[in-house]
């Protein structure tokens, strides 16, 4: 019985993967991407195709992924990847340049690559959430700098997460990078760990585990994480609340900016239809459908927000940013001096 | 042995098993060395691989694996030796609570041990309450006792479960003739009884120290990132530098130590002799602690249990129900009832009854075929040939190799084209009989081999034909160790993360996905039911070891 199951298993292994394939687009992501029902189920109806999706770990991952078969590309388009991560991308070639109309509505800051080989989808920022409640209770001040946080006042109060293994932790290293410059910035992270910053690996252990704000209940009152995260609070509350328990420190370069954009990648048999999924994304429906979905914003000025993103979002006026140049260069190098000072 | 000239019959048994593992393991990875070749030239080579992060990352590697598996077999075995020897009330409950760890995915343990013994958990906020402190007075996360206390956590119940079952087939005349001898009872325990269990011990301590030396979720999560271990250090190099190089050094050198640990102790295990175990009845060798050490004993190893094993898991049933409600906090069903509400008309959304459909699917096809390769494997390799040995060593790679490697083996390897979309998530269930294959093994053949080889003379000369001598000598003597075998392939596949969210597709998330999946958001909600549905699979879990425990005494003796 179990031979002949065995052997049934691996039939339908290599019968399923001979049979052609109908009309179909394969979009490769990130993990946290979600998008509604409706608004694929449009797009599928309109184009008359099946869109696949392929979650691919987070956006380092992803890109590495879709660097490593490149040979034999396993999708038509690549969603997902950042500013952070972008240079990698580009170098490898994996990209196939496409210029949407629809890029029109997009302010032309949010277009990093001259060369149309992506387009931007979306922003956000990473910023250090803070639990409200601690600081009315200890009547403690909010930190109005990076500066602030090597404050004995804020001494064990900040979780931050490794960058080496997280997305928002290596972002956080960019702002204070983009803040001290290459030259200062170890110093500025020696000073915070003398200021006993707590360091995790990765996102969902600072935010549930350490973060007191959370409905994890930790001990930091502060936590590197989303500036749309607050919102979310309020949104994905288990009982209706009027104002988030938690909020965002957006003090002049306290967040870094990503941008996420989406690519045709090279050797797509499907570039007719991944160019539609491409205007697609950049059209009002999915761009007004992303902030409930992914808590990021959309690039496109003509889509409305939903009320809630006005109501609990702090948007950082000046946002550090960093050349994508002086990234890809150094950004390895800049991790592996961080893990040697901090994780020693 | 009647077997010795049957040669030609093992290597037919062996030809399946070994084209699974050349398919499903060695062309993966012979793949990703192509890919790594193709991509470096001997010059980038050097200059990738750092080997200041090797040295650190190997020596703590071991550190704490060694600190680890003492722990676990200082508690372990007298635990089995609770569990193999002595009736109590609640042993099968308190049996399956220990199992239940096992199949927790990391961050949802995490969870657990922070509700009891984070700066906020329940156990600190009691004793600062009690004592009058400041400060709380347990403060273990993100440090190495962490680590360790989690290991120990996770696979004790490899020692209760593997040396627990020899125990209690052990045929314990042996020791009443040695003590009719003269032995004293310690002595009976040292010369007879230890001997008798030490391959079981050994393959016990093996796997315990396998699982805690490529241990990832836990370094990486509960341990924090001042600890690296070889297995997290090819995670960060591999997803987050791309440094192919590195990370393949780091994996020949992870799967150089682990299998020459394996390599020592299947060496160990053979040196000792196989005195013949024979089928017993259910619970014959066992009785209520009588003496005052006994009972003493007994009270003390289920204390421990008890703290160590369930409470963990408790606080995380609780956790689940308890809610942040308009009058403070409230017992409620809500976040369970949330699992199967929609709210966001997601694209991605898996009802839970559907995700649960998955993983028990994957869980059954890998046991199946994990089984079926164990058996093949356990009856190729009776005879311990030099060659046998060989092979024995080869399928344990796979439990020395990191899970990202695996993962990346496969990805590199089987995703060709757009059409793998299709059919990809069928590598799930191989990949988890990949990793569950050593264990049904080492569970399965040790039992096989005390066999004594004149039982089947016997049948066969009063004429028995081979598959009845299957059905009828082997087949009951091996089937308790055949259903612990199945259980641990079911548990490993039920909580595997590591290689399967490589595999995974949004339609198709198995439960620690799902979860994963919860807890990559920020709200209560979502945390809430990350918690609701590691409950669920802790439900799940229950359910099919209640099942098995009742297939382990099932009957032969009525139907034949």
């Amino acid at each position: 019985m179990r031979k002949i199951l065995f052997i049934g298993l691996l039939a339908s292994l290599v019968l399923v993967s001979c049979k052609p394939e109908p009309a179909a687009l394969t979009v490769m992501t990130h993990d946290p991407f979600a998008v509604s029902e409706d608004v694929i189920a449009q797009f599928e109806s309109a184009h008359n195709v099946k869109v696949n999706f392929l979650l691919s770990g987070d956006a380092g991952s992803l890109v590495n992924r879709a660097i490593l078969s490149k040979e034999n590309p396993i999708a038509d388009v690549l969603y997902g990847i950042d500013n952070t991560f972008l240079t990698r991308a580009l170098e490898e070639k994996i990209f196939e340049s496409y210029q949407s109309s629809s890029l029109e509505n997009i302010p032309d800051h949010f277009e990093l690559d001259p060369t149309y080989s992506v387009s931007p989808v979306d922003y956000g920022d990473v910023c250090i959430n803070y639990d409200k409640s601690y600081f009315i209770e200890t009547g403690l001040e909010l930190p109005a700098s990076l500066e602030d946080l090597t404050d004995p006042r804020y001494a064990g109060l900040l979780a931050v997460e490794n960058p080496a293994t997280s997305s928002p932790g290596l972002a956080f290293l960019l702002a204070t990078i983009a803040e001290y410059g290459e030259e200062n910035y170890l110093d500025y992270w020696k000073r915070l760990k003398d200021n006993e910053v707590v360091i995790v690996s990765d996102w969902e252990t600072a935010y549930y585990t350490n973060f007191s704000g959370s409905a994890g209940q930790g001990s930091q009152p502060m936590v590197v994480s989303y500036g749309t995260s607050p919102a979310a609070e309020v949104i994905d509350a288990e009982t209706e609340m009027d104002e988030s328990p938690t909020a965002s420190l957006v003090g002049d370069k306290m967040c870094y900016r990503q941008i996420e954009f989406v690519g045709i990648l090279n050797g797509t048999q499907n570039r007719a239809i991944a160019e539609k999924f491409v205007d697609f994304m950049l059209d009002i429906p999915f761009q007004e459908d992303i902030p409930m979905n992914m808590f990021v914003f959309p690039v496109n000025e003509l889509a409305e927000l939903p009320e809630e993103f006005s109501l609990y979002i702090q948007i950082p006026e000046n946002p550090a940013e960093l050349p994508l140049g002086q990234i890809s260069v150094n950004r390895d190098r800049w991790i592996t001096a961080w893990r040697e000072l901090m994780l020693q | 042995m009647a077997q010795k000239s049957n040669w030609k019959r093992d290597i037919t048994l062996l030809t399946v098993p070994l084209i699974f593992l050349i398919i499903f393991y060695l062309l993966p990875l012979a793949e990703i060395a192509r890919v790594t070749i193709s991509r470096f030239n001997l010059d980038e080579f050097g200059k990738a691989i750092n080997w200041q992060v090797v040295f650190s990352a190997l020596s703590f590697t071991f550190y704490q694996a060694i600190l680890s598996t003492i722990l676990t077999i200082g508690i372990g075995l007298p635990a089995a030796w609770l569990f193999g020897r002595f009736k109590f009330r609640g042993k099968n409950a308190l049996r399956i609570a220990s199992t239940l760890p096992f199949i927790l995915p990391t961050v949802v343990v995490a969870a657990g041990f922070s509700a009891l013994i984070g700066p906020r958990g329940w156990i600190n906020i009691f004793l600062m309450q009690l004592m009058g402190l400041k400060d709380p007075p347990i403060s273990i996360l993100n440090s190495l006792s962490a680590i360790l206390l989690a290991h120990v956590f996770y696979n004790t119940s490899i020692m209760i479960r593997v040396v627990g079952a020899a125990l209690s087939q052990f045929d314990q005349r042996l020791e009443d003739a040695a003590q009719t001898l003269g032995a004293s009872s310690w002595q009976a325990f040292l010369k007879v009884t230890l001997p008798n269990l030490l391959p079981s011990i050994l393959s016990a301590v093996l796997l315990v120290f396998l699982f805690d030396f490529t241990s990832f979720g836990v370094v990486l999560m509960l341990g924090g990132p001042q600890f690296s271990t070889l297995e997290v250090e090819i995670y960060i190099q591999t997803v987050q530098f791309l440094n192919l190089p590195l990370a393949g050094i780091l994996s020949l050198i992870q799967l150089f130590f682990t299998m020459l640990v394996t390599l020592a102790l299947i060496r160990i295990g053979d040196s000792g002799f196989a005195v013949p175990i024979m089928p017993r009845m259910q619970e014959e060798n066992m009785r209520s602690p009588r003496r005052v050490w006994e009972k003493a004993f007994a009270i003390g190893i289920i204390a421990i249990l008890l703290l160590l094993l369930v409470s963990p898991v408790a606080a995380l049933v609780f956790k689940s129900l308890l809610i942040e409600g308009s009058q403070g906090q409230e017992i409620s069903i809500k976040y369970f009832l949330e699992l199967f509400s929609n709210r966001r008309q997601s694209y991605f959304y898996v009802p839970p009854f559907q995700a649960l459909l998955n993983s028990l699917r994957f869980a059954l096809i890998s046991s199946l075929v994990s089984l079926f390769l164990g058996m093949l494997l356990s009856y190729g390799l009776r005879v311990n040939s030099r060659f046998n040995r060989w092979v024995e060593w080869l399928i344990m790679f796979p439990l020395g190799t990191s899970a990202v490697t695996l993962g990346l083996g496969f990805f590199i390897f089987f995703f060709r084209g757009t059409g793998s979309a299709r059919w990809y998530p069928w590598l799930i269930p191989m990949v988890h009989s990949l990793i569950s294959l050593p264990f049904v093994l080492r569970v399965v053949q040790p039992v096989l081999r005390s066999i004594p080889a004149n039982i089947h003379w016997a049948a066969a000369t009063l004429g028995a034909s081979p598959p009845s001598i299957f059905r009828r000598v082997d087949l009951p003597i091996l089937w308790r160790s055949l259903m612990t075998a199945a259980l641990y392939a079911f548990t490993i596949s039920l909580g595997e993360f590591g290689a399967t969210s490589f595999l995974s597709r949004p339609d198709l998330p198995t439960m620690p996905i799902a979860i994963f999946r919860y807890l990559g958001l920020p709200g209560s909600i979502n945390y809430g039911q990350a918690m609701a549905m590691a409950v669920i699979i802790l439900l799940v879990c229950v359910i099919s070891m209640l099942s098995l425990d009742q297939l382990q005494y099932l009957s032969f003796r009525d139907k034949a």
